[in-house]
């Protein structure tokens, strides 16, 4: 079964369009990064999977509707966002306890487990700790509910490189079974190119971009061209073209490795320059940025 | 690569989940309610603070206790005068009480916008419905049971100290427990809390509410404001006070209020002619569509 499904996903706020009609598909056990540039319709989307804004056209996940039953559903899936923070007042106890009377899927000495790797008191308010201990509360909080569908909207967003690497780290080698289905957004895309099974771009509420990672290693590929073999290169029509130390480097799709490795270094590109290229693009920008 | 190669070899989707555990309504309702106590003290403190100020307040004026008494000995009007104090009490601790209400009605549903906490409260499994309800229940259940367990607990210690000084001062404490009717007050404040402060003033509990949930800031404006607008353009268009005297009768606590606080003896109580007030039922019926309009706002909002 999909768990997340949807046709002709359209959401409007007032004349500005979030979502323009999105397709998708994402299996159970798949880890999905959804890129996008600031206002793409990132949030929305997840908004919508989450039930937290009503949409058009068709939604299922894990085959509910969410927002006819939200907290339904919520039994089966968890969310940690930048901006859903913990409520500032609630002790670390407090939560606990909390999630353990309200949550039927909630293991609390799984929590306790996570929270005594760190140095997070059980004592604390949320206020008294640092951004980072704040989102590894909350990641300690959501792994230890059995859930099925793990959302995360930039969730390492402030924080600093030893924290970031902590949370994928734990994420991967605590939470992730390949059962679980785990979607997420962020903008620091070189850190999780190799978490990732499958890669979506949104761009202006659209999606122009959709493949598992072992599509994307095999269609693109970079190639650092060395000047005499320009006219080679740009005879097999590369999707983008930009200038790294003076040398051109070019990114193709779906073109024979073997052919283009008679054209210079031949390399699989990061998930930020495909991006560049396919939404940079589109953007009318030409692959200037 | 590292996870797409690790994934054939997991367990097939579903497999290793343990059955989840049954959680009833009842037991998300008794969580969500003791939520709003940990955020919200005041529900607790104010009360009890209120009623230790004013213990603190009485324990300074205990010296003239035996003086009074020995004049009430004589002259049996200045009884009542002893049993004031009680009163006083009572209406110290539910003043306190309704001024937490007001404030916790108002904040209820827009400081979990304000901090954005309200994305992680909806990343749970709990309705919209229940949250609301569970937020009702404060005003409705929760205070008026703490305010009226601290009034009760206060009028005890003061009997208890002020028996003590009495005796210590060769005086009887007798009169004390038998000639202030301290029983009957604590029925008729009872009776006056679930009519008035339960039943009556139910609607304006739940407006309020209504206006933490869609209000952006400034709830307690948006709250008082349009009726008073509503007061003054009636006054202005048609020089009548009609909206003000409704008001007035709503805020004032209807036909029972004026049995307030127990002064009255229960036989003055009139419950039946009470509950056959229309204003009440229409109450009741505001009330409800507030709730479900609360419902349904806090539903649709995003967070601010």
């Amino acid at each position: 079964m999909a768990c997340i499904e949807a046709h002709g996903l359209r959401k409007a706020y007032g004349s500005t369009v979030a979502l323009d009609g999105v397709d998708l598909r994402v299996e159970e056990g798949r880890i999905l990064g959804l890129i996008g540039p600031n206002g793409a319709g990132k949030t929305t989307a997840l908004n919508a999977i989450l039930g937290l804004t009503p949409y058009q056209g068709e939604l299922k996940v894990l085959g509910l509707d969410p927002w006819a039953v939200r907290e339904q559903l919520m039994r089966d899936v968890c969310f940690i966002s930048d901006v859903a923070v913990l409520p500032r007042w609630i002790r670390v106890s407090q939560a606990l306890e909390y999630l353990a009377g309200m949550h039927p899927r909630f293991d609390r000495s799984k929590a306790e487990g996570f929270l005594a790797k760190t140095t997070i008191k059980s004592s604390s308010r949320v206020k008294e700790l640092s951004k980072g201990m704040v989102v590894q509360l909350h990641l300690a909080l959501v792994m230890a509910i059995d859930a099925r569908l793990l959302v995360l909207d930039e969730p390492t967003l402030g924080l600093d490189i030893l924290f970031r690497k902590q949370f994928y780290d734990s994420l991967l080698n605590d939470y992730f079974d390949g059962s679980r289905t785990i979607v997420m957004t962020t903008h620091q895309v070189e850190e999780i190119q190799n978490v990732l099974t499958d890669l979506m771009f949104i761009d202006r509420g659209r999606i122009v971009l959709s493949c598992s990672m072992e599509e994307f290693e095999r269609r693109y590929a970079e190639v650092m061209v060395s000047p005499d073999r320009l006219d080679v290169a740009r005879a097999l029509k590369p999707m983008h073209e930009r200038q790294v130390f003076a040398r051109s480097v070019f990114l193709f799709d779906g073109v024979d490795r073997k052919q283009l490795a008679g054209i210079g270094e031949v390399r699989t590109p990061s998930i930020a320059d495909l991006f560049v290229a396919v939404v940079g693009n589109q953007s009318g920008a030409g692959g200037a940025r | 690569m590292s996870v797409q190669a690790n994934i054939a070899a997991e367990v097939p989707a579903g497999e290793m989940r343990a059955a989840a555990r049954a959680v009833p309504w009842t037991e998300t309702f008794y969580w969500c309610v003791r939520r709003e106590l940990w955020e919200h003290r005041a529900i607790y403190i104010g009360p009890v603070a209120a009623a230790g100020v004013y213990l603190f307040g009485f324990l300074l004026t205990l010296h003239r206790l035996p003086q009074q008494m020995r004049s009430a000995l004589t002259d049996p009007a200045k009884m009542k005068v002893l049993g004031g104090s009680y009163e006083f009490a009572a209406v110290a601790v539910m003043l306190v009480a309704m001024i937490v209400e007001i404030f916790y009605c108002l904040e209820a549903m827009q400081g979990e916008r304000k901090d954005r906490s309200i994305l992680f409260w909806k990343s749970l499994p709990v309705s919209d419905l229940t949250t609301v309800l569970s937020k009702a229940s404060i005003p409705f259940v929760i205070l008026p049971a703490v305010a009226y367990a601290v009034l009760i607990a206060t009028g005890v210690v003061m009997l208890v100290l002020s028996s003590v000084v009495l005796m210590a001062n060769g005086l009887s404490a007798a009169p004390l427990w038998t000639q202030l009717s301290l029983a009957e007050n604590a029925f008729g404040l009872l009776y006056h809390m679930v009519t008035v402060h339960i039943l009556w003033y139910a609607p304006i509990y739940c407006w309020m509410l209504l206006i933490s949930a869609w209000a952006r800031r400034a709830a307690f404006v948006w709250a008082f404001l349009p009726p008073f607008c509503v007061g003054m353009l009636e006054k202005v268009v048609f020089n009548t006070t009609h909206f003000v005297t409704w008001l007035g009768y709503r805020v004032g606590g209807g036909m029972e209020a004026d049995k307030a606080a127990g002064m009255m003896p229960s036989t003055h109580l009139t419950p039946w002619r009470f509950l056959g007030d229309p204003g009440l039922w229409l109450g009741w019926v505001a009330a409800a569509i507030f709730l479900a309009l609360a419902v349904r706002v806090r539903r649709n909002r995003e967070a601010n």
